[in-house]
């Protein structure tokens, strides 16, 4: 029978970074409460005694930290929030939004989406720009403008996440370096060294982990080395750029690591199976989302306090960059509270807010300037500046719109094929020419 | 269970008169009602739309484009379509393996199983357990099972010498297709043993005792006795495991994902539908599919009826 | 092929041959014994192993499942996964919601199921086979296929969010099995078995529901297990119509598990393999009672072809 989305909630694609609460962390997380509303008593006499529906995070802390905020919202507005938690696997919480958008349903009022999400469904999103765009400058502007679709705000950032190389320090002081890599050669070589080294004591040791199944995750990590050596990313400023020559290079050295300093499997590897490996010492270097810090710096972990995090290595003539991953909230067209939808969407998406998720769920704020916040750095130790500043990049949801998924589909399977053994000179014209055909399906 | 539709067996009163067979065909389609009730509100408009749909060129997300009628332009575009064809090819390639093999196996079973033996009935219990479990969960099992790192089928070949070094089963193409074939044969072994378990109970030990007797060998037992009489509960069978092998979604799925040399003709619709949002293509795509499952239960009935005698 | 009568009747002074000889020697009996005992512990292995796997990581602590090297019997075995499966708000409300499914999809499946069986099986008149063939092309569309309009419908009916949608949408697939099934049982059955109760002057309901029901009864246990399983374990068309935690069924509830992270990325392996464990005991309970019942029911079915 089918069983589409189970597989894909017990390995989910999209991003809403979290970490585990140590017992420091436990008791912030446990004193913290909703902030007030700002301005209630005018939201109150415009909207209030309207009921809105939010589909939000799904079931677990995440539907806490959502039921929290809204019982504070309802309590200052008198505007009834139904919080309904959206499936926890990617594509069917896609294929729900879908059919009720296409419906012109008026079931939904507020939405949670994915930061690739705003292509496909900005003809059905409210242009928020009037009402939020004040706010919105707040927050970081690499995802404001992946939220900006043909000049709209179609959607307020809520939920950052950003690639990060996780590195055992502990590794590294012991054969002799002082620093984590800077270029993506330096990971190599210092990957093989330590691996050689540690394999005599520890035969499942691997030098790096990443996500290279055929899935969503890959086109963020593959993002990463692209537009860190240079080679673009895969479209820009509407045109596809993947087939250029730094693209191929940095593709091929990734795909002549597979097996050597990569466990041979790391083609199937997820966000899990990257987390497992490194959280039970089995993996020098790591490539993964925030979530993983509490994970691996919690009490039981094998590596507890022996890494640390750092921005990812870029090729020899290029920037360290992080592929946004995250949640974004969005009003629907079809809502009859648009009204009442855009203070909600108000409400959480401000800085106050902001703090109590990362503090309350270990959520990654969207506003740089909560990464000055001590108690917000004390829940989620990778926001110092080395790591929170490194420049964004996004995945070219904006120019493919409603193709995103096919046009990712095609990235990634591309990508894995060249990881299995392909070669990078013959698969990449294929990604091309398909991204080309999908551009212009329009 | 008849693939074929022989008839029953009437008492030899009815045959003779027409009126009573009037009157049982109405009684029979009014029996019927209930049946074809559910299948033209359930099925039919969902069918029927799949097939309507195959003719249009409908997106998930229409936006601003509007569904039309384009004809037989999704079959064409099928036909020439690679990646539906090595799909094709390798279900099929799946189906015949892990059919071939549940087959054997399930018969070898079958006949351990039957002979008399102590804990036969606790034996039988814990054949079900495969069958029980539900699939997705036995393929997330079995993924974690065969990973190169932390898998313990890995740690137990090597630890027996078998092996080397640990192998990436699943990631590595060489072994892809046989890890998915291993985990479907252990789950549905099980069944396939106990249609065939079946079968072999109702044969009578007497004619096994007499053949003994006469000097004939086990081998010669099996091919003379067993085989023969086990015939309609393997052709049951095969049938019922080969339609459900040309439909295998859930352990490609959980393994290779959207693997480009791994998908199956269920997997392919689904990503097509679903994550490239084609519903027309895809519609053409199931019933293609339909047609060529259809194709088997006809090769199937064909070879049923002319081994029959 | 010879009689037990006509072997009584052969020379008793025929030499017996050397092979059977061996197999009735001491030595003989023990030698066969040991690779038949062999096969029979490699079955059960063959069997048994992944779902022993699944209970000793359900009684792993979470951040040692993945510690390598692999620990084969937990070394710190504990309850925690259980007790968060089974204090997880859902849960033990899923469990109630699919009961309920499953169950009703059973029972109609097979009310339904058995009347069509009846007519199929019991009746002569033009029309039977493509009856029959309809019902078996209603299982061979892949199911994503059908989602969309289903889903249509499914809305249009009121029936979104509701247990009712998927008892509904079940039928696709237990009520085929069923009716196929369920005919080659009538089928079998004695020809003039409905005579004797005609002559008594019952109505065809009364002999179905006297003479004939009560005599496929393995049959009707046998698709009754097989329905039920199948809706209980059914996934796509739970998370496509149902929203709401409070009627999800246990898959949906076993995929909404999280981590102790909170994050989505995170596969709480622990608290699946202790929900797989307790979702799949009670199953393997049935079947054992229920197994002699499975195999009459299937034998009577199989056999006639």
């Amino acid at each position: 029978m089918g069983a589409v989305a189970l597989v894909a909630a017990l390995s989910v694609v999209a991003a809403s970074g979290a970490g585990t609460t140590s017992s420091s962390r436990a008791s912030l997380a446990s004193k913290i409460q909703p902030p007030k509303v700002p301005n209630a008593a005018a939201i109150k006499k415009k909207y209030g005694g309207q009921t809105i529906t939010f589909i939000g995070d799904s079931v677990g802390n995440g539907h806490v930290r959502d039921t929290n905020l809204a019982t504070r919202f309802t309590k200052d507005t008198g505007i009834k929030v139904n919080v309904v938690p959206h499936p926890a696997a990617s594509d069917a919480a896609y294929a729900d939004l879908v059919r009720a958008f296409s419906q012109k349903s008026s079931s939904i009022d507020v939405a949670m989406i994915d930061v690739v999400w705003p292509g496909a469904f900005a003809p059905y999103l409210v242009n928020l720009k009037p009402k939020l765009g004040k706010q919105a400058k707040m927050h970081a502007a690499g995802i404001i403008a992946a939220d900006t679709v043909g000049g709209k705000l179609v959607a307020m950032p809520w939920f950052g996440d950003f690639g990060l190389l996780y590195y055992r320090k502990d590794l590294l002081k012991k054969y002799g370096y002082k620093a984590p890599p800077k270029t993506w050669n330096d990971l190599f070589k210092m990957a093989q060294k330590i691996q050689t080294g540690e394999r005599k004591s520890n035969p499942n040791f691997s030098g790096f982990v990443f996500q290279g199944n055929a899935y969503e995750g890959l086109t963020c990590d593959a993002l990463e080395w692209i537009a860190s050596a240079g080679g673009g990313h895969y479209i820009d400023g509407g045109k596809v750029t993947i087939g250029n020559a730094k693209a191929i290079q940095i593709l091929n050295a990734m795909a002549k690591q597979i097996g050597k300093i990569t466990p041979r499997g790391v083609t199937s590897y997820q966000e899990d199976q990257t987390e497992h490996a490194f959280t039970s010492g089995d993996a020098a270097f790591a490539r993964n989302w925030p979530y993983q810090y509490g994970i691996s710096n919690a009490a039981g972990s094998k590596v507890r306090g022996k890494f640390s995090v750092a921005p990812l290595p870029h090729g020899t003539k290029g920037n360290s960059v992080a592929t946004v991953g995250g949640w974004q909230l969005a009003v629907s067209k079809f809502s009859k509270h648009q009204g009442a939808s855009v203070e909600f969407v108000r409400y959480m998406t401000s800085k106050a807010v902001e703090k109590y998720d990362a503090i309350f769920n270990s959520n990654v704020p969207t506003i740089p300037a909560l990464a000055k916040d001590k108690q917000v750095v004390k829940t989620n130790p990778y926001l110092k500046p080395a790591t929170a500043n490194t420049p964004r990049v996004a995945r070219p949801s904006k120019f493919l719109k409603t193709h995103y998924n096919e046009a990712s589909k095609a990235i990634y399977q591309g990508i894995n094929q060249i990881l299995n053994g392909s070669s990078a000179s013959s698969v990449v014209p294929q990604i091309k020419s398909k991204l080309q055909q999908i551009l212009k399906e329009g | 269970m008849s693939t074929v539709a022989t008839p029953a067996s009437a008492p030899r009163r009815r045959r003779r008169r027409t009126t009573l067979q009037r009157r049982q065909s109405r009684l029979a389609w009014l029996l019927l009602i209930p049946a074809l009730a559910v299948v033209a509100f359930v099925a039919a408009y969902p069918l029927g739309k799949t097939v309507y749909q195959s003719f249009t060129n409908q997106e998930f997300l229409a936006g601003l484009n509007p569904t039309k009628w384009v004809g037989l332009l999704n079959y064409r575009v099928l036909y020439h379509d690679q990646f539906f064809r090595d799909s094709v090819v390798l279900t099929v390639k799946f189906t015949v393996i892990t059919v071939a093999f549940e087959f054997v196996l399930g018969l070898i079973i079958a006949l351990v199983v039957n002979s008399k033996f102590k804990g036969r009935g606790a034996m039988r219990a814990v054949m079900l357990v495969p069958w029980a479990i539900p699939t997705v969960i036995a393929a997330k099992i079995w993924q974690w099972m065969l990973d190169d790192t932390f898998g313990v089928v890995n740690d137990i070949l090597m630890r027996l010498h078998i092996i080397s070094h640990p192998h990436a089963w699943i990631s590595d193409p060489t072994w892809s297709l046989a890890s998915v074939c291993a985990v479907d044969i252990w789950k549905t072994t099980p069944f396939v043993a106990l249609l065939l378990l079946a079968g072999l109970q109702v044969i009578p030990r007497d004619l096994y005792e007499a053949a003994g007797v006469d000097g004939a060998n086990a081998l010669q037992q099996f091919w003379r006795i067993t085989l023969p009489l086990l015939r309609p509960a393997i052709l049951v069978t095969l049938i019922f495991r080969t339609l459900d092998a040309l439909r295998v979604f859930d352990v490609f799925y959980v393994f290779f994902g959207q693997r480009t040399d791994m998908q199956t003709m269920a997997t392919l619709t689904q990503s097509t539908i679903i994550n490239d949002g084609h519903v027309g293509y895809g519609a053409a795509m199931s019933v293609a599919i339909f047609l060529i499952i259809a194709l088997f239960v006809v090769i199937y009935v064909t070879v049923s009826r002319v081994t029959e005698d | 092929m010879t009689t037990a009568a006509e072997a009584a009747r052969r020379p008793a002074d025929r030499p017996v041959s050397r092979a059977i000889r061996l197999k009735k020697s001491p030595l003989g009996r023990v030698l066969l014994k040991v690779p038949f005992w062999l096969l029979i512990a490699a079955i059960f292995v063959y069997a048994l192993f992944p779902f022993y796997w699944a209970l000793r990581s359900a009684f792993m602590p979470a951040g040692e499942l993945f510690n390598t090297p692999i620990q084969y019997i937990p070394h710190n075995p504990t309850f925690e996964n259980f007790r968060q499966v089974w204090n997880a708000p859902f849960f033990r409300r899923s469990l109630l919601n699919s009961v309920i499914v499953a169950g009703s999809v059973t029972l109609i499946s097979l009310a339904i199921g058995s009347v069509a069986a009846y007519a199929l099986g019991r009746f002569r008149f033009r029309g039977r086979a493509p009856v029959m063939y309809l019902m078996l092309s209603m299982t061979i569309f892949p199911q994503i296929a059908i989602l969309g309009a289903l889903y249509t419908m499914i809305s249009n009916f009121h029936l979104y969010n509701k247990l009712g949608a998927l008892i509904l949408t079940y039928l696709i697939f237990t009520l085929p099995f069923t009716v196929w099934v369920l005919t080659s049982f009538m089928r079998q059955l004695p020809g003039d078995l409905e005579e004797a109760a005609y002559v008594d002057g019952a109505t065809p309901l009364q002999v179905f529901y006297k003479v004939l029901l009560p005599l496929i009864a393995p049959g009707l246990v046998t698709t009754g297990l097989l329905a039920f399983i199948a809706a209980w374990n059914e996934y796509l068309y739970a998370v496509s119509f149902i929203q709401t935690p409070n009627h999800y069924t246990v898959p949906l509830a076993i995929t909404n598990f999280t981590g102790p992270s909170g994050s989505a990325f995170q596969v709480p392996w622990g608290q699946i393999m202790a929900a797989t464990v307790i979702v799949t005991l009670p199953l393997i309970v049935i079947t054992l009672i229920l197994q002699r019942r499975i195999l009459a029911g299937l034998t009577a079915g199989a056999v006639k072809g």
